[in-house]
């Protein structure tokens, strides 16, 4: 299944407007999300200026074998902008930190996008037609003189340039106290909810002055806090059940039906510690940064700070399977937690038929496992490996011993170089890849030779 | 408290069986080493995590997952520590400190160097085992060599989680910006008390030893069953201190609450990068209310 991975489309650096090699980005321009809609024609990316940029895939051209399905810009839009709270004294960050698709149920597409503490609806709609021929108005839109018109014609409807446009549909606001870190549509496609660190909040789609709060752990005493909430999601197919993660590292499936406030779970995943790896950062490290069902509804893949789990929903005692990310940082831990990389939230993705999942690591390196042959593979997301059309090679860390050509030692490492957000394709083997203020679209070599 | 030269006998705690000193140093002098690299390298911890929780109050909002794991952090050493009757030597000493005449600048140093921020974790990593407290921080005793781990062999990079196995007699004055002279002050009278309760800690280290194999030592940096009780004595030494500032909650949150005793009221004595607060009740005070007055502003209440 890990079939060699090529690069689709030359990276995006669409928010950097300078030629190579001497693009440099502002903090603004780093990507802090990506998503594929849900047939993968579309791929949104938020950044920490609060800016959205959908992409959209080119539909495969016999004629032009090599641009087809190629991702190119389709709109950008400002969705946040940065806010003050006066009652605080503390600034609003716009940088986006989720972006939801809804399943598309007419021409349009909506997403939610939100930052820490605001949710909006977007509604994008593509325009091709204008109407010509008023009566009133003439073409530039001034008032006709009614002396002049002396017939009637019915307008009609001429086409123009695609025009996309974007409309704040939805502002979903002040209805959390602390920072948003999750957003998830349900398979409703009525409802969705938000979390952040401390409550989960249940919305229905159409109305913004109302929430339910379905998860409330906020202890009484602030200073009896020792758990949040890190991120959160609903079951793909069952609208009553989701799950969320917690900094301890343990996963709690909530059913919607049981009760109006889900504080009691229905199920808690947790793994046994292991009592010979304890040390004072066992905590930190388990602390889960991502939560995905997979496609089918029935695992759960988790990411930790130097593993990726994955859980069968049958099983809470312990984890199916488990990946290790990035084992040799396990000696580093103490540097980590001194420049705060020990905190970094990596993300997780499952492909499309929940065979693969796939994180990110550091030195702009991912990594994806096969779950059936248990292979694994290192990859690398740079510009000098990316040129498009290029086979990614695999990359390998070595710990010292055998050191083959081209390995990375553990102590060359970037570690300012993370990739945190990866995106895959619901359906095909096209991964999307932010890389600080880069994006990386890779698609699986066997596929592109398929369709060209 | 002790004169010079003297082998102390650990009775005066009272927790453990008193053990002649001399006993203990041949057979397991390297674990006895190892033990105070440990503590050391806790204390280190300790000062790091109390330094990011209190740095996190910026411009915006501090994210309180990382606030909430460091404090966890915090507070299971601080178990540990009060399981070792060190947490209790420490605050004594705190206290002795505040009531007492100055201590030297020169053992806050490294406070700066607790501060100093790292690009690359890698390669670059010294450990710090020196706490910005100074009466904690008596790594050099007399007959005591301070256990430095550096950056060796490629990956190595032995840095708290692993304590290495190799012998261990690196003292680099130094790298840690620490007088030569430390040796000598720790023999003046003045400052005697306060090492003093640094050597007992060595002590107490030399005989909790007993209760540790050499395996839990040579490991990863273990975390002993936290047995959660709130030290009475404790609370009292710190009731007419307000940390109401320190607060976990103000921390977390940035609103000020009910003042609380426990571990956050060592970000007071480590409050300062400058010199030491600790040096007269009277500064310590202008610091807090300055603190205070600038958290009021924050809050806005």
């Amino acid at each position: 299944m890990l079939n060699p991975i090529q690069v689709l489309s030359s990276d995006i650096t669409s928010l950097s407007l300078e030629p190579e090699p001497f693009a440099s980005y502002t903090e603004a321009d780093i990507i802090s999300t990506v998503e594929f809609n849900h047939t993968g024609e579309l791929l949104a990316t938020g950044d920490k200026g609060g800016r959205v940029v959908i992409f959209q895939r080119e539909p495969e051209c016999k004629t032009e074998p090599y641009s087809q399905g190629e991702y190119n810009v389709y709109s950008t839009f400002q969705s946040h902008e940065p806010e003050f709270d006066y009652l605080k004294s503390l600034e609003i960050e716009e940088k986006i930190n989720k972006i939801r698709w809804l399943p598309q149920q007419n021409a349009a597409h909506f997403l939610l996008s939100t930052n820490d503490k605001t949710i909006k609806l977007w509604k994008v709609s593509e325009r091709d037609k204008r109407p010509e021929g008023y009566n009133l108005k003439d073409e530039e839109g001034r008032i006709k003189d009614l002396s002049t018109v002396t017939s009637l014609q019915v307008p009609v409807l001429k086409p123009m340039d695609l025009m996309v446009e974007v409309s704040p549909r939805r502002v979903f606001a002040n209805a959390h106290t602390y920072h948003v870190n999750s957003i998830s549509v349900n398979s409703d496609h009525e409802t969705y909810m938000s979390a952040d660190d401390l409550r989960i909040n249940l919305w229905h789609l159409g109305i913004t002055d109302r929430s339910f709060n379905i998860v409330d752990i906020k202890p009484v005493n602030m200073e009896d806090l020792t758990e949040v909430i890190t991120a959160a999601e609903f079951h793909p197919h069952h609208c009553n059940l989701l799950v969320y993660s917690s900094s301890k590292g343990t996963l709690r499936l909530c059913d919607m039906r049981e009760a109006a406030l889900c504080d009691k779970h229905s199920k808690l995943f947790e793994e046994p510690e292991d009592p010979s790896n304890r040390s004072f950062f066992s905590e930190i490290i388990s602390s889960v940064s991502d939560v995905k069902f997979s496609h089918s509804g029935r695992y759960l893949l988790t990411r930790d700070y130097l593993t990726a789990k994955v859980w069968d929903l049958n099983m809470e005692n312990k984890p199916l399977e488990i990946y290790q990310v990035h084992d040799y940082l396990r000696s580093k831990l103490c540097s980590l937690y001194e420049n705060d990389c020990i905190f970094d939230k990596f993300e997780c993705a499952w492909n499309g038929s929940d065979s693969v999942i796939m994180t990110g690591a550091y030195n702009n390196f991912f990594r994806m496992f096969d779950r059936n042959t248990k292979r694994d593979v290192t990859l690398e997301a740079s510009r000098e490996s990316s040129k498009p059309r290029a086979v990614l090679k695999p990359r390998r860390v070595c710990q010292g011993g055998k050191r083959r050509k081209d390995d990375i030692s553990v102590d060359s490492l970037d570690f300012t170089k993370k990739i945190l957000h990866t995106a895959w394709h619901p359906t095909e083997n096209i991964i999307a890849i932010a890389a600080t203020n880069n994006l990386y679209i890779f698609q699986d070599k066997l596929n592109q030779e398929m369709h060209g | 408290m002790f004169p010079k030269g003297t082998k102390r006998k650990f009775s005066d705690s009272g927790d453990e069986p008193a053990v002649g000193g001399e006993d203990m140093n041949q057979p397991s002098s390297v674990a006895v080493r190892m033990l105070s690299s440990y503590s050391l390298q806790r204390q280190a911890l300790l000062d790091m995590s109390l330094i990011k929780l209190q740095l996190c109050h910026m411009l915006v909002e501090p994210n309180l997952c990382r606030s909430v794991l460091i404090a966890n952090t915090v507070r299971q050493i601080q178990e540990e520590m009060t399981q070792d009757g060190t947490w209790q030597i420490m605050t004594q000493a705190l206290s002795a400190a505040n009531a007492a005449a100055q201590c030297s600048a020169e053992r806050l140093v490294a406070t700066e160097v607790l501060c100093r921020q790292t690009e690359a974790a890698q390669g670059e990593q010294v450990p710090k085992p020196f706490p910005a407290v100074g009466s904690e921080g008596c790594p050099a005793e007399e007959e005591e060599e301070v256990v430095v781990e550096e950056e060796e062999e490629g990956e190595g990079g032995v840095t708290m989680s692993t304590v290495s196995s190799q012998a261990p007699t690196t003292y680099l004055p130094g790298t840690f910006g620490m007088d030569p002279c430390w040796e000598e002050e720790t023999e003046e009278d003045e400052d005697s008390e306060e090492c003093g309760s640094g050597s007992e800690e060595g002590d107490s280290d030399r005989l909790v030893e007993d209760s540790r194999t050499a395996e839990q030592v040579f490991g990863t940096f273990e975390i002993k069953n936290p047995a959660p009780s709130p030290d009475p004595a404790l609370e009292e030494l710190f009731s007419d201190v307000d940390a109401s500032y320190y607060d976990l909650d103000t921390v977390l949150t940035g609103i000020q609450s009910v003042p609380k005793m426990g571990p956050y009221d060592l970000l007071e004595s480590l409050s300062s990068h400058g010199p030491s607060p600790l040096s007269s009740s009277t500064s310590c005070r202008s610091d807090l209310n300055e603190l205070d007055h600038i958290m009021e502003i924050i809050v806005g209440s």
